[in-house]
């Protein structure tokens, strides 16, 4: 009797689960599905499901009018480029915070996430002057700075959170085996850290990849990102439903692809520490 | 050996000659909508006559190039040589002095081609500040079998009475079909571009001859209760979320016996390709109350260049080129005259073959014709615009007055607080701007 109540339960949460997982992803099956339609069947009401008439053409047009190639490299470019960076600042800042705390560490995590309270418009015109006089306007380095400074706080937040999970007790106890600092950071740190910093790399890397103020106001033609390449399809006059579809559907693959395929990491990652 | 001399001879002429002609590159920033893509296509036949000249795009969606070109203007980014802007800005940009005046666009230009309206529009001073790629008014289309099943017909230039009347006998909601579609989605350039024309039909105006604002108006009170009866009673569900796409989607399917807006639709809801209707719709005036004014807009997509760009003159020679004669001809001879830009010049309208292509030319024309933005309103008002007001401040005034105007039709809002809401927000916003005291 008890078994069949589980299997009864099991059942029940996996279709929830299922139900669930469905409703999330369907507006992303949606974008894919108006792809494949034509401009006229986007916009049909009723709208159809799965019988229409499929047709690549939007992705045919999207490929002559715009150079996909281009605006993706520079989407990776940019994303991973402020990725690494702010990784590389975020894990010795996090890992003091974590491990030697002054009166003040406090204030200063506070502080960082004080500055993600500001909207970034607010500060566009300050920026674009500086950017126009450093000649940084529509390059490449120029939009990693900008998404590394904006992703650190969040960074370091994350990080800082995983390391204080770790016992101190173990680092104290490879110290008394002679450990130096960085034997203590690569033996002993990392190792147990992994899952937090894989999450944290992947939630940056899909931060950057998204953002969608900075990358569009500081970029003209030579740095534009895949956000650029969408807004040039998205259209208040005129029915470009499934041509914009199409080219969201281009522009989310790769990530797609790759947060499929880390799916592990990020939820172990997003879950660690809650399992203790 | 007198070969390869003279192959010497002409390589070395090649790399002596090469770099005297020096290469311009211009970037155009542009809006993404078909006539824009079109010119975008036919690049190449600029840059064959031209091989000093190269041209890159940037094409982003219309409020997104708003902001992008306002930063960039402001600050002197000089990140574009060749601007896609709105009647709305040309005359607040042309008086701070971000914009160069267009004296260079050649001898065979025809300047006095452009239509009258759409000159005034991007002219200050006298001087043109920016060159109208395609302009456009709004306008009444109808479904002509449906109007002939009940008997009705359409004048050519309806009253709102007639327009409501027909409206209320058209609507079959179990069929599916609503008498009238309107926008309803809240924006500057979304809702109240209609309703700030259908309040100039009525008498209103957004402020008067100092600046007050006047929506404690019994006209602007009128307007805004003939307009939410009428959507409650033939109009689509969920009306507060249409804009002008929602609306075309709607018109096309069949769903709307009449329709106001952008007379650019004219060419959509006419082409099968798009449209189940494209036979059977006819063309109207905006409708009126008999105060003098049709509750149709102007507007214009305009090319002009920014002030400090060092291409001034390749980007007027592109200018001249995009908003030419001979560029509605390119179009013609490659895509058919119902595909040129339409709006900005007398002598399209006068050609018989666009004539014979474009059933909605005349109406297109009579509505351009039909709206002053330099005398917008039945009252006189200190402001330039039909459907706006071109100050810096109206996109964020007309923006807060359309949410408070789109909740009174979502029914969240009963008309009396909308209005009283608009007053109060447009007068603090005047008050702050430093326009009344």
């Amino acid at each position: 009797m008890a078994r069949m109540v589980t299997t009864r339960r099991k059942v029940i949460s996996t279709v929830a689960a299922w139900l669930v997982g469905f409703l999330i992803f369907f507006p992303i099956l949606w974008m894919v599905l108006a792809s494949f339609k034509t401009e006229l069947e986007a916009f049909a009401i009723p709208p159809s499901f799965l019988f229409f008439h499929w047709t690549t053409e939007n992705y045919a047009t999207v490929q002559e009018r715009s150079d996909y190639l281009h605006h993706a490299l520079n989407s990776i470019v940019i994303a991973g480029g402020s990725t690494l960076i702010a990784m590389l600042i975020a894990v010795p800042a996090a890992w003091s915070m974590a491990f030697s705390p002054t009166k003040r560490t406090k204030d200063i995590l506070l502080w960082m996430l004080s500055t993600k309270m500001m909207p970034p418009v607010g500060v566009l015109v300050p920026i674009y002057l500086i950017y126009r006089n450093f000649g940084l306007l529509d390059t490449r380095s120029g939009l990693i700075f900008i998404l590394c400074l904006g992703n650190l706080p969040i960074v370091i937040w994350m990080l800082f959170t995983y390391f204080k999970e770790i016992p101190k007790d173990i680092l104290e106890a490879a110290r008394m085996d002679g450990a130096t600092i960085g034997r203590e950071l690569i033996y002993v740190l990392t190792p147990m850290a992994v899952p937090g910093l894989a999450s944290t790399l992947l939630l940056n890397l899909i931060l950057a990849w998204n953002e969608a103020f900075w990358t569009l106001n500081l970029s003209t033609l030579e740095a534009a990102p895949l956000t650029v390449f969408i807004a040039s399809y998205s259209s208040p006059e005129g029915l470009f439903w499934a041509k914009l579809s199409a080219a969201s559907t281009l522009a989310i693959a790769p990530i797609l692809v790759l947060g499929w395929f880390s799916q592990r990491q990020l939820v172990r990652g997003l879950t660690f520490g809650a399992v203790k | 050996m007198k070969n390869v001399l003279c192959a010497v001879a002409g390589a070395a002429a090649l790399l002596i000659s090469a770099p005297s002609i020096a290469q311009t590159t211009l970037t155009v920033a542009t809006v993404n909508n078909g006539d824009m893509i079109r010119m975008q296509g036919l690049t190449s036949e600029f840059t064959a006559k031209n091989p000093d000249i190269t041209v890159k795009w940037v094409t982003l969606e219309e409020n997104v190039l708003r902001q992008r070109v306002t930063t960039d203007i402001a600050t002197k980014g000089g990140q574009f040589d060749v601007l896609t802007i709105g009647t709305y800005e040309v005359p607040i940009w042309a008086k701070k002095n971000w914009l160069v005046p267009l004296d260079k666009l050649g001898a065979d230009y025809d300047v006095g081609d452009l239509l009258p309206k759409i000159k005034d529009a991007v002219s200050v001073d006298g001087k043109l500040y920016a060159a109208p790629f395609y302009g456009e008014s709004s306008m009444v289309m109808y479904r002509t079998d449906l109007f002939d099943k009940a008997g009705l017909k359409m004048p050519d230039s309806p009253t709102w009475d007639f327009v409501i009347d027909a409206a209320k006998k058209l609507t079959d909601k179990s069929g599916g079909v609503y008498g009238i579609c309107l926008r309803g989605k809240a924006g500057w350039g979304e809702n109240m571009a209609f309703l700030t024309a259908m309040a100039n039909s009525f008498g209103a105006h957004w402020f008067d001859e100092k600046w007050e604002p006047q929506f404690n108006s019994p006209e602007w009170k009128k307007t805004l209760t003939t307009y939410v009866d009428l959507m409650k009673q033939a109009g689509p569900p969920g009306a507060s979320s249409n804009g002008f796409n929602e609306n075309l989607a709607l018109f096309n399917a069949g769903k709307c016996a009449m329709w106001i807006d952008a007379t650019v639709a004219a060419s959509f809801v006419t082409n099968p390709k798009d449209s189940k209707v494209a036979d059977k719709v006819g063309f109207a005036l905006a409708p009126n109350t008999g105060l003098g004014k049709n509750a149709n807009w102007l507007w214009a997509w305009n090319l002009a260049v920014p002030a400090g760009s060092k291409k001034v003159d390749a980007a007027e020679k592109f200018i001249a080129w995009a908003t030419s004669k001979e560029y509605s001809k390119l179009v013609a001879s490659k895509e058919g005259w119902a595909n040129v830009p339409p709006g900005t010049r007398t002598s399209l309208y006068q050609n018989p073959e666009y004539q014979k292509a474009a059933p909605f030319a005349k109406m297109t024309l009579a509505s351009i014709d039909a709206a002053d933005p330099n005398k917008p309103t039945v009252k006189p008002v200190p402001y330039v615009g039909v459907q706006y007001a071109a100050i810096p401040e109206f996109q964020g005034i007309g923006t807060s007055v359309g949410q408070q105007f789109s909740a009174a039709l979502a029914g969240s809002s009963t008309v009396d607080a909308a209005l009283s809401a608009a007053q109060s927000s447009t007068e603090r916003e005047m008050k702050r701007a430093g326009y009344i005291k």
